[in-house]
């Protein structure tokens, strides 16, 4: 796939490639887009997959309120959802076209996003199955059988006489059909291995290793065909990402598509002014993410910090439940034993405290950076403290530093790779499940303030439970639609724990049926 | 032969021989060779052997059959399980970089083990078997034989004594070989009826239709119910076992039952009740109650399998002619056509076979010897034919032999059909 700057080669290109509502994604796009709408495309896909990974886990797939939710939400979102598509612009002013490029676009991006390794592959084509077979399932016949013929999904199918043959076997095979409905609707002859669905759940006639499938249920090998080219797919795109890593711009964004989704807002606290200013100390050797500690420690040691680690560290604060004024004491305490005093304090750094607080300037209530925008955006430079330690650091101070916290050497090994493969939150991850004593922390790590709640959690201080279950609110930078919709806290792909033990979990599931015979 | 005659502390003794005269090792390579069709197909598959002492050694493997014949032999293993085809070969998967080292094929495996059966069978219970509960193991061989044959069209099916108390199917055409994961699963789905553990007392639901392989296998446990378990495991018998079947029927049938039992104490006649009771609600239509009769047969007689054996591509299952251990028997094949008459306890032992060895040869045996020196065998493999000839585990070794024979022929078929295509073009 590639993102060229290839001229639009054909004339009308929005009937070629956007002609049908639905898509096989068999073409990859080829036009030129903005850095600021190729991320748009991907954190919108990435929200709607997340919802139809929260929905999955709810509702029965085919039941209504499933079906409603999504509609609601691909509307929501902006992505397509009528069958016929014209040039008139909507309320949002998007046209249908529009919409089906977006959903285009954006399903090609987060495959680059998605293919780096199994567990991610694994996640994405489940969720994008889930996503099209309700989208099919939701068409009217006329557009179903449209759609085979566009995408050239040719099934075989069973003559007359073979089904008045097997007309009882067919019946007794799949609810729903009966002697009628047999001579009315097509039977497909598929081998046994492209209806897994319906095999396993023998709701189809087997026979000689093949399946029988009437046309009600031909969803089941569409899919089917869905998820075998899809997999295909991600496995070249795998190959061919090297070049696209390449991009600067393009390659964090991409990695961290991966596994940043949107989360809570930690900005509204439950707990406020619950934490005193004497518990920040042991806090933040206990349950702090590294980047927040390592903020820490060079505060106190500095009595300083610069603009962006004054940002990070101070939503983060506030999200724990500082209220303004201990925050504002916090900051002058510290900033006065150093080169500021209290004067200049209040005239220099003060107005900037209360900003976070929204009482300043644009009133803008601040949120808490996200682990994806500490990752991504205004990376550290000459005398920054901020930052994520997992990005922003030397490999070998990151060693050191998680040696100085007494981490054993496998688990800072194991650090260590997931930090070369880019997966920074998941090395945080790892590295809170290892402080913790835990093996699987069940939670997916996507924020230092979810981290600290956990981790409060975990150690039964009073600083947990007030994470704000105020649904998502955008970070500036990040443009996002349809915010009420949002995703409650989804249970991640969760690529960490098996990814790294993979091979160990095979074998020891192995060892342990091995000597059943005895 | 009784069991009896075996005695585990021998096994170290008998091992040896066993390896170095009895193992069939032309035909056991032959078998996963699989006609050399695929490079590296011998070569990239795991073997795991237990050694003394329940030491465990996995990633085996061997480049060619007299690798694996000395190896075995050196090794002399307790017990050999065999597993996936690699990537890579299996003995140098530390060299490979992690994640690169990947199982690739195997023969889809079933593993029925008949203590999955102790909340239904009467006569034992945990590691024994006897010959009443022995039936079991027939119907699952009928039934998954019928099914994987006829509704999956696989041809290529070896069905193996496990040795103690269980059985294996091994399933070794080219398409279950390359089965996905996915697709296993799925197969050991659609065959797996009998659901839910200790906590569920019914284990069999049905549901209108009932599917074609619902009925089929039901043809099956029909034959073999009212001999097995009315008579044989005599379910209806007394009071306890009562209990159990009369916990699986609606409370209206309970009744009558409970009052009907009271004065006739014939099992077949008390089944036959129960038979006609569900009838009667049928034709009356009473939900839930069916199939009543027909989900009881099949939670006392329905194969139960191990999904989890059969998931896996990287699973490893113990290897024919592997001698099991604790009971000295050899794991061989079972010949389906005299499946009804199968004993495991006739089934020959390392002790036994080893015994056999020293015998003195009989005039026949000379003569076949005479005919093998034409063939253009070396001395070594002569002597091993000989020598396997001569014990008991003769007929399981032709047996195999005429397994492979079959395969070998299918093979034949699948290239002259490529090759005519080819023609076509
Ligand atoms: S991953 Fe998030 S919490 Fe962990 S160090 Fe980085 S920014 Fe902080
Ligand atoms: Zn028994």
């Amino acid at each position: 796939m590639q993102f060229s700057r290839k001229k639009k080669l054909l004339s009308n290109p929005q009937n070629e490639l956007y002609g049908h509502c639905l898509q096989f994604y068999s073409q990859p796009p080829t036009e030129n887009m903005s850095l600021s709408e190729f991320e748009t495309f991907a954190v919108e896909r990435l929200k709607l997959l997340k919802t139809v990974e929260n929905l999955g886990v709810s509702y029965v797939k085919t039941s209504d309120p499933y079906h409603k939710k999504l509609y609601a939400e691909l509307t929501n979102l902006n992505f397509p959802h009528k069958t016929e598509a014209d040039d008139r612009k909507d309320q949002t002013g998007l046209t249908e076209f529009e919409k089906r490029r977006k959903d285009h676009i954006s399903h090609f991006i987060l495959r680059l996003a998605y293919c780096q390794t199994e567990d991610l592959r694994r996640w994405f084509i489940q969720q994008e199955m889930d996503l099209f077979r309700y989208r099919f399932s939701d068409l009217p016949a006329r557009y179903k059988t449209e759609f085979l013929h566009r995408n050239n999904l040719q099934y075989d199918t069973l003559s007359v006489e073979e089904k008045r043959k097997l007309a009882v076997k067919l019946i007794n095979s799949s609810y729903g059909v009966s002697g009628a409905t047999v001579e009315e609707q097509d039977f497909y002859k598929v081998p046994f291995q492209d209806a897994l669905d319906l095999v396993r759940t023998r709701k189809v006639f087997l026979q000689g290793g093949y399946a029988y499938i009437p046309h009600q249920d031909i969803i089941s090998i569409v899919l089917n065909d869905f998820r075998t080219r899809l997999s295909k797919a991600l496995a070249l795109t795998a190959r061919s990402l090297p070049a696209v890593q390449s991009d600067e711009r393009l390659q964090p964004l991409l990695s961290h598509l991966s596994h940043a989704y949107v989360g809570q807002d930690y900005s509204i606290q439950k707990n406020i002014g619950k934490i005193s200013l004497e518990q920040i100390d042991p806090l933040s050797a206990k349950s702090f993410p590294l980047c927040m500690r390592q903020l820490h420690k060079s505060l106190r040691d500095n009595h300083h910090l610069r603009h962006g680690g004054r940002m990070q560290y101070g939503l983060f604060l506030k999200g724990v439940g500082l209220t303004l004024d201990q925050a504002l004491q916090f900051w002058r305490s510290e900033f006065v034993k150093g080169k500021v005093d209290a004067d200049k304090f209040d005239k220099q750094y003060a107005y900037n405290v209360r900003h976070m607080f929204g009482k300043e300037g644009k009133r803008t209530d601040y949120t808490p950076y996200s682990c994806m925008k500490v990752i991504l955006s205004n990376a550290p430079s000459q005398g920054d403290y901020h930052g994520c330690p997992f990005r922003h650091s030397d490999p070998e101070l990151l060693k050191q530093k998680l040696q100085s916290y007494k981490l054993s050497p496998s688990g800072i090994s194991q650090i260590l790779d997931l930090v070369k493969g880019m997966h920074y939150q998941l090395a945080c991850q790892k590295y809170f499940e290892f402080t913790h004593g835990i093996e699987d922390s069940g939670f997916s790590l996507n924020h230092p303030n979810q981290y600290f709640i956990e981790s409060q959690k975990l150690l039964g201080g009073g600083g947990g439970g007030g994470g704000g279950s105020k649904e998502v609110k955008s970070e500036p930078e990040m443009p996002q639609k349809g915010q009420n919709m949002a995703a409650k806290t989804p249970s991640t792909p969760h690529p960490q724990t098996q990814a790294l033990s993979k091979q160990d979990a095979a074998e020891m599931e192995d060892l342990d049926s091995l000597f059943k015979d005895e | 032969m009784p069991e009896a005659d075996y005695d585990p502390a021998s096994l170290p003794d008998l091992l040896p021989l066993y390896y170095r005269r009895l193992f069939p090792f032309s035909q056991y390579y032959r078998w996963l060779n699989y006609g050399g069709v695929t490079k590296g197909y011998f070569q990239n598959r795991e073997f795991s052997f237990t050694l003394k002492d329940d030491i465990y050694v996995r990633y085996q493997s061997f480049s060619t059959q007299s690798e694996l014949e000395k190896e075995m032999q050196k090794m002399n293993p307790y017990k050999i399980d065999v597993g996936a085809v690699y990537s890579h070969r299996p003995n140098q998967h530390n060299t490979v970089k992690s994640g690169a080292f990947q199982a690739l094929e195997k023969e889809l495996v079933f593993d029925i083990d008949m203590t999955d059966y102790d909340d239904v069978r009467t006569c034992c219970s945990a590691a024994d078997i006897c010959m009443k509960c022995w039936t079991l193991m027939t119907i699952a061989i009928r039934i998954l034989d019928r099914a994987l044959r006829e509704d999956f069209g696989f041809r290529h099916l070896l069905w193996v004594y496990s040795g103690r108390r269980g059985v294996h199917c091994w399933v070794c055409d080219e398409a279950a070989r390359k089965l996905s994961v996915a697709a296993r699963s799925a197969v050991a789905e659609y065959l797996s009826l009998v659901k839910g553990g200790e906590d569920m007392v019914k284990k069999v639901q049905l549901s209108e239709p009932l599917h074609p392989f619902i009925r089929e296998s039901l043809v099956v446990v029909e034959k073999y119910f009212p001999q097995y378990a009315i008579s044989g495991q005599d379910i209806l018998g007394n009071s306890k076992t009562v209990e159990k079947v009369l916990a699986l029927v609606p409370d209206e049938v309970r009744e009558d039952l409970q009052t009907f039992f009271q004065s006739e104490k014939n099992p077949m006649k008390r089944w036959k009740r129960l038979c006609a009771l569900v009838q009667h609600q049928r034709v009356s239509s009473k939900k839930g109650c069916q199939h009543i009769d027909k989900e009881i047969m099949l939670q006392y007689c329905y194969p139960r399998l191990d999904v989890n054996v059969s998931k896996g591509v990287n699973h490893l299952l113990k290897s024919p002619f592997s001698v099991h251990p604790k009971t000295g028997r050899i794991s061989v094949p079972i010949d389906l056509e005299e499946l009804d008459s199968f004993d495991p306890f006739d089934v020959p032992t390392i002790s036994l076979t080893c015994e056999e060895l020293d015998k003195p040869r009989d005039a026949d045996e000379e003569d076949e010897v005479e005919k093998e020196n034409e063939n253009e065998m070396d001395a070594a493999e002569r002597r091993k034919i000989r020598d396997y000839k001569r014990t008991s585990l003769a007929k399981y070794v032709k047996l195999f032999d005429r397994f492979l024979d079959g395969m070998a022929r299918s093979r034949k078929g699948e290239m002259l059909r490529k090759s005519d295509l080819q023609k076509d073009f």
